[in-house]
C-alpha cells in the first residue's frame, strides 16, 4: 500500500499523455483508457478506506530520508482525510467520464477533452496528497489551468468570456497564494507542512503569519468561490460542458479550495479564534446570499451554480463551528459533531450536485436549451432523467430519506448544541428557500403543461449517460447510510479525528 | 529593505493594472507583472549577504552559499506562469475573433 501512494497522480498523467500522443491512431483509446484509469484510481482509494486500516502514511519521493530530524525530500501524505477526498474525486471523475462517452459526441476534439480531464484529475489527486506547500501549489495550478481550458471547450462567445473571467480571477488568487507561501518560507525556512507546523509551534504568535493566513483565505477562497470571491463561479460552471460542470461543482471547488483551507488552518497553523470567526462568517454569507441569487435564475445550469455557492456555505459553517469551538477550548464532542456534519455535507454535495449537473446536461443534450421557460412536460418523454433529478432535488433541499437531509440535520443539531442559534435558524431558512427554487426547477422542466409539437419525438438519453445518472441517484440514497454509527465510525470519524487533532497531529507525524 | 519595498510596489502596480484596465491585453500584462514581482520576491528571500552560487566544487572552502531552494521554486513558477499566459493569450485571440474587440465593456454576453 505504501508504495502505491503516488499512483493516483501518475496513472491519470500517463493516460493524458498517451491519449494526446497516440489517441488519433486508435479511435476508442481515449474513452476506454480514461474510464479504466479512473476506475483503478477509484478502486485504489476505496481499498485504502476499507483495507488500509486508515493509517497515516508518508511517502518520501526519491527516498530522501530526513537529516537530523529535518525533512529534506518532497513528501506525499496519505491519511484518512486525504483518503476521504480521494474517494470523492475519483468516484465523481469516473461517473462523469462514463457519462461523457455519449455526451461528448456533440463536440469536436474528443481526444483533447479526455486529455484535459485526465490532467485535471491528476492535479486534484496531487493536491489532496501533497505534503509540502509548493507541491500543493504546483498541483493546484495543474488543476486550474486544465479547468480553464475545459471551461472554454465549447469556444463560443459565452464560454470564452467565462473562461477569461475565471482565468483573471484565478491568476490573482494564484499570486496571493504563491506570495504567502513565499512569506511562510521566509519565516520558517522550510516548505514541508509538518516542519512548518513544528517551527510555528515553537515560535508562538506572529503578526507575519496572521497576514499570511489572511492572504491564504483570500487566495483559496477565490478558488473555492466563497461569497466575496464568487464572481467567476456562475459563469464558469454554467458554460462548461456538463460532465465538467459536475466535476467543477462537485469536486474542484472542494478539493482545490475547501480541502486546502481546512488542512492548513486545522493542522498546519495554530487554531486562532479570530480567523475561525472570519471563516464561519464568510461561510454564512455565502450560504445566505448564494441562495437568494439562485432563486431568480432562469438558466438551469446557472441556478445550479449559485446553489453550489450556497451549499458550500453549509460545509464551511459546519467545519467553521468546529473551529470556533476548538479554538475556545470548548468540548471536543461538540466540535467533532459539527465537523462531521460539514464533511458529511461535503460528500453529499459532491454526489447530488454532480447528478443535477448531469441531469441538466441530459436535458441540454436532447433539447439544446438551458432556459427553464422553454422546457416543460419532459416527465413523460424522459422518465429516467425526471426520476433521478427529482431524487437529487429532494436531496439538495433536505427531504428525508435522502442524504442531504441528514447532513443538514447534523449541522443544525451541532449549531444548537454549541448555542449558535442564529446560524441554526439561517440554515433552516436557506434550506426552505432551496426547496422553493428546486420546486421551480421540477415544475418548469418536467411537469409544466404539454410538450410542444416540435419536441414530440425526443426520447430518453443514451445508455452511458443513463447509467451514470442512475448510479449517482442510488448513491444519493445510499450515502444516508453513513449516518449509521458503525459506518460513520469507519468512514467519517477518522477524517474528523485528523481535523480535531489540530497541529499536534502534524507535529507527532514527524517525530514518528 | 528597499528592494522588498520596490518589489511590493511592483506587485501593487500589477494588481492596479488588472483591476482598472479595460483592455484584455493590458489585463494580461498586469497579471504578468504580478507573477514577475512574486518571482523576484522569491529570489530575494533566498539571498544571503555575500553568498556564492550554490554549487559544490571539489576543493572549495567557502561554504557561504545563497539559498538554492527559492531558485528552484522560481524556475517552476516561471514555467507555470508561461503556461497561464499562453492559455490567457489563446483565449484572448479567440475572443478577438468572436467579438472584434479587446474592450471588456463590450464583451458582455453573460449576466445575472
Amino acid at each position: 500500500m505504501y508504495k502505491l501512494i503516488p499512483l493516483p497522480v501518475i496513472l491519470p498523467l500517463v493516460a493524458a499523455f498517451l491519449i494526446a500522443i497516440v489517441g488519433k491512431r486508435f479511435k476508442r483509446l481515449a474513452k476506454i483508457l480514461s474510464v479504466l484509469v479512473f476506475l483503478s484510481t477509484a478502486v485504489l482509494s476505496y481499498w485504502y478506506m476499507v483495507a488500509g486500516n486508515q493509517e497515516t502514511m508518508l511517502y518520501k519521493i526519491g527516498g530522501w530520508e530526513p537529516i537530523n530530524d529535518i525533512p529534506i525530500g518532497v513528501y506525499m501524505l496519505l491519511d484518512p482525510f486525504s483518503g476521504f477526498m480521494l474517494c470523492i474525486i475519483n468516484t465523481i471523475a469516473l461517473l462523469s467520464t462514463v457519462y461523457s462517452v455519449n455526451y461528448i459526441t456533440k463536440f469536436t476534439g474528443v481526444n483533447y477533452f479526455y486529455t484535459l480531464l485526465s490532467i485535471m484529475v491528476a492535479g486534484l489527486n496531487g493536491v489532496v496528497l501533497a505534503g509540502d506547500l509548493f507541491n500543493l501549489y504546483v498541483f493546484l495550478e495543474i488543476t486550474v489551468i486544465s479547468s480553464y481550458a475545459l471551461v472554454a471547450f465549447g469556444t463560443d462567445k459565452e464560454e470564452l468570456e467565462a473562461s477569461l473571467k475565471y482565468q483573471v480571477l484565478g491568476g490573482i488568487a494564484t499570486s496571493l497564494i504563491l506570495f504567502s507561501i513565499g512569506m511562510i518560507y521566509w519565516y520558517t525556512k522550510t516548505l514541508n507542512m509538518m516542519d512548518i507546523t513544528r517551527v510555528l509551534h515553537a515560535s508562538g504568535d506572529v503578526k507575519l503569519i496572521q497576514f499570511c493566513q489572511l492572504m491564504l483565505i483570500a487566495g483559496f477562497g477565490l478558488k473555492a468561490a466563497i461569497m466575496p470571491f464568487h464572481g467567476w463561479l456562475p459563469d464558469a460552471h454554467s458554460s462548461a460542458p456538463s460532465p465538467i460542470s459536475a466535476m467543477l461543482s462537485g469536486v474542484v471547488i472542494k478539493a482545490a479550495g475547501l480541502y486546502v483551507i481546512f488542512r492548513l488552518f486545522f493542522n498546519m497553523f495554530e487554531l486562532n479564534f479570530e480567523i475561525s470567526v472570519l471563516i464561519t462568517a464568510i461561510g454564512t454569507l455565502s450560504m445566505v446570499v448564494g441562495v437568494f441569487l439562485a432563486i431568480g435564475q432562469w438558466d438551469l445550469k446557472r441556478l445550479l451554480a449559485y446553489h453550489s455557492i450556497s451549499q458550500m456555505g453549509y460545509v464551511i459553517i459546519g467545519v467553521g463551528m468546529g473551529m470556533i469551538i476548538l479554538s475556545r477550548q470548548g468540548s471536543l464532542a461538540a466540535a467533532s459533531l459539527a465537523i462531521t456534519g460539514g464533511l458529511f455535507h461535503l460528500v453529499n454535495h459532491a454526489v447530488f450536485k454532480g447528478l443535477l449537473f448531469l441531469n441538466a446536461g441530459a436535458i441540454e443534450y436532447r433539447l439544446g436549451t438551458r432556459d427553464l421557460k422553454k422546457m416543460g412536460g419532459l416527465a413523460e418523454k424522459m422518465p429516467l432523467t425526471a426520476a433521478t433529478s427529482l431524487g437529487a432535488s429532494m436531496a439538495i433541499s433536505g427531504i428525508p430519506p435522502f442524504n442531504g437531509f441528514f447532513s443538514k440535520l447534523i449541522i443544525i443539531i451541532a449549531a444548537i448544541q454549541a448555542r449558535f442559534y442564529i446560524l441554526a435558524a439561517l440554515a433552516v431558512l436557506v434550506s426552505i428557500i432551496t426547496l422553493a427554487s428546486f420546486m421551480k426547477f421540477q415544475r418548469y422542466a418536467f411537469f409544466n403543461g404539454k410538450i410542444s409539437a416540435s419536441r414530440v419525438n425526443i426520447s430518453e438519453v443514451p445508455p452511458f449517460m443513463a447509467f451514470s445518472m442512475t448510479i449517482m441517484a442510488l448513491l444519493c440514497l445510499a450515502l444516508s447510510l453513513l449516518l449509521i454509527p458503525d459506518l460513520r465510525e469507519h468512514v467519517l470519524q477518522p477524517a474528523v479525528d485528523i481535523l480535531t487533532g489540530r497541529n499536534a497531529y502534524f507535529i507527532n507525524l514527524l517525530n514518528k | 529593505m528597499i528592494v522588498y519595498i520596490l518589489c511590493f510596489i511592483l506587485f501593487l502596480v500589477g494588481l492596479f493594472g488588472v483591476l482598472t484596465s479595460r483592455n484584455i491585453i493590458k489585463i494580461i500584462i498586469g497579471l504578468t507583472f504580478l507573477e514577475i514581482s512574486i518571482n523576484l520576491f522569491l529570489v530575494l528571500i533566498g539571498y544571503v549577504e555575500g553568498g556564492q552560487i550554490p554549487i559544490l566544487v571539489k576543493g572549495s572552502e567557502n561554504l557561504h552559499f545563497v539559498d538554492p531552494l527559492p531558485q528552484a521554486l522560481v524556475l517552476t513558477s516561471i514555467v507555470i506562469g508561461l503556461s497561464t499566459n499562453a492559455m490567457l493569450l489563446a483565449v484572448a485571440i479567440r475572443i478577438y475573433k468572436k467579438f472584434k474587440t479587446f474592450d471588456i465593456r463590450k464583451i458582455r454576453s453573460l449576466k445575472g
